[in-house]
């Protein structure tokens, strides 16, 4: 086996899983940044975009396209209401404290994962990419001709998941503009520091905690209607999701959205590369180690600020 | 214009006010004094919302404003400089300032009104406000909270650790917003910056608003000074 194309190859496979990734992380590290709410539902939130995903393309039937962008616009909307109407049903009663929120999202974790079993099943049900040309990985030798470039075989990629890190691109740096650029964002970013002041400054800042939960899910829904047409949906699948959102939100600093972005990378790249030449656990088991030394050497994450 | 009457108030268990009672006109400086912990912060809170009172009213211009959202209270034209001036430390001084640009609708030039109180802050306008010093913190504080145009302006002792140059400012722009004919409620803890500002003083004791008098009567009656402030 040659290591270049198997290094590219990989490399993409990494980018592809670091793209969604960044999208679910970015969801969980905006709600915890601005809430202070460690959302232990995140995951069926991803889950939920998935299913509804396959519900709508399946609804709509038609060219594949149709289907998924529709899915693309509908399925992080209805997840992102969803979401909205559990911090007021929940979150909001209890005031948001600490403790009692993690028990209020694990007790929602619970329900979403159940409902879905019972409406969905436990079937895994794949969505159609809307396009998916396969796309041989180029390489290059210096053979008696000279400089070469040739594509070795069953090396490739599809044109799919080259879409996929430029829509995760593109909609990350969409979010980046609107908490930056806009008086949303400003209103997200001053309810973050000082949330009675904001108040003070008339903010209605339960309006915006519900804003910014919804925000969360939908988009850890969108990284899973991104993903669902090379992963198929399933009622389970937002273990993983969550887990690995945990690690970059600890590892990137918590609250801190170019953390997320790094750390994700990071992550995501390394499980690519590491799985495709050593093993899937390994990378894991390197990503919970690289957590570890964090905690130990850098608690506050790599880009995150150490509270007074 | 602003009417406190007889509110009660507290932290879960912690009975802070019992009683208080003050009014504010337009065009006129209210000073509240007493002892430090008499509850002229918490009286403050109250007013904007932060404390939900118990008993009693609140009332701007004639509507009670104590059952609103907290959020509606600065709506309505109350603009609040709280003790220790509590700014967004991570936004810029600009955004700072929109932030109280952004409570109601106010005419395109405020911006520029309240940058030339403050022309220090038009020079700094992209600094972080957790990284201006002190005296400057003071002046974005009392900036954000002009930029809504407020009717009522509630100070929390805006001069607490400053220099006297600075005091000096701070004092000239609260006169100016008295001739603008807003209603000033100030607390302050320094006598002479009192006696040299205030219409009339209402004097806290123990949660317990016990007596509203002129400048004038407390300048001429030392024994109150002493007997209220322990000076
Ligand atoms: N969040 C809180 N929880 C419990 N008690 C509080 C809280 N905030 C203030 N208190 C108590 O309420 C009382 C009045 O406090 P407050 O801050 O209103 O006093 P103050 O008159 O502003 O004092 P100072 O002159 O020192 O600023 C104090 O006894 C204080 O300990
Ligand atoms: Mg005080």
């Amino acid at each position: 086996m040659e290591f270049g194309p198997h290094l590219i190859l990989a490399s993409l496979e990494g980018a592809v899983i670091a793209a969604v990734l960044a999208m679910t992380a970015m969801g969980l590290s905006i709600v915890f940044g601005i809430m202070r709410v460690v959302n232990v539902a995140h995951g069926e939130f991803f889950m939920l975009g998935a299913v509804i995903a396959w519900w709508v393309a399946h609804l709509l039937g038609g060219h594949p396209a149709v289907g998924f962008i529709a899915a693309l616009v509908f399925a992080p909307l209805l997840v992102a209401i969803i979401a909205a109407t559990a911090d007021r049903l929940v979150l909001q009663r209890i005031d948001y404290d600490p403790d009692r929120t993690i028990v209020g999202t694990i007790g929602l974790l619970y329900i979403i994962q159940q409902v879905t079993l019972m409406t969905f099943g436990p079937e895994a049900r794949p969505v159609e990419a809307p396009f998916n040309q396969r796309l041989a990985i180029p390489w290059f030798e210096f053979g008696e001709n000279g400089f070469e470039i040739y594509w070795p075989w069953g090396l490739s990629i599809t044109s799919y998941k080259l879409f996929i890190i430029v829509a995760a691109i593109a909609i990350l740096t969409a979010l980046w503009v609107l908490m930056t650029k806009t008086k949303i964002g400003l209103i997200m970013r001053a309810t973050q520091q000082d949330s009675e002041m904001a108040r003070a400054f008339g903010v209605p800042v339960k309006r915006v905690y519900a804003w910014v939960f919804g925000l969360g899910a939908g988009l850890a829904a969108m990284g899973a209607v991104l993903v669902v047409p090379v992963q198929q949906a399933h009622y389970l699948m937002g273990h993983d999701p969550l887990l690995l959102s945990f690690i970059v939100v600890i590892i990137g600093g918590l609250g801190s959205l170019p953390g997320t972005v790094i750390a994700a990378v990071l992550i995501g790249m390394s499980d690519g590369i590491i799985s495709v030449f050593f093993s899937p656990t390994l990378a894991k088991i390197l990503a919970t180690l690289l957590v570890a030394m964090v905690l130990v050497f850098r608690p506050q994450g790599l880009m995150g600020k150490l509270r007074s | 214009m602003l009417e406190v009457k007889d509110i009660y108030a507290g932290y879960g268990q912690v009975q802070v006010l019992h009683g208080v009672s003050l009014d504010v006109a337009a065009g006129e400086i209210l000073c509240v004094m007493g002892r430090n912990g008499a509850g002229k912060t918490t009286l403050l809170r109250s007013i904007m919302g932060i404390v939900q009172i118990e008993d009693g009213v609140i009332s701007l211009e004639g509507e009670a404003i104590n059952t609103l959202p907290g959020h509606e209270i600065p709506r309505r034209g109350i603009g609040y400089i709280p003790q220790g001036r509590r700014l967004f430390p991570e936004l810029t001084v600009s955004e700072n300032i929109e932030m109280g640009l952004m409570v109601r609708k106010v005419s395109r030039d405020t911006r520029d009104w309240v940058l030339d109180l403050f022309p220090r802050l038009r020079e700094r306008l992209d600094q972080r406000a957790g990284t201006l010093s002190g005296g400057e913190q003071q002046m974005l504080a009392t900036a954000r909270a002009l930029a809504l145009r407020p009717k009522v302006l509630l100070l929390d002792e805006p001069t607490e650790g400053l220099q006297p140059s600075m005091i000096e400012q701070i004092r000239q722009v609260i006169l100016k917003m008295k001739d603008e004919g807003f209603a000033i409620v100030l607390v302050e803890q320094r006598i002479d910056a009192v006696l040299a500002l205030a219409d009339r003083v209402t004097m806290i004791e123990n949660g317990k608003s016990v007596e509203t008098l002129t400048a004038k009567e407390l300048g001429a009656s030392p024994d109150k000074i002493k007997r209220y402030l322990g000076v």
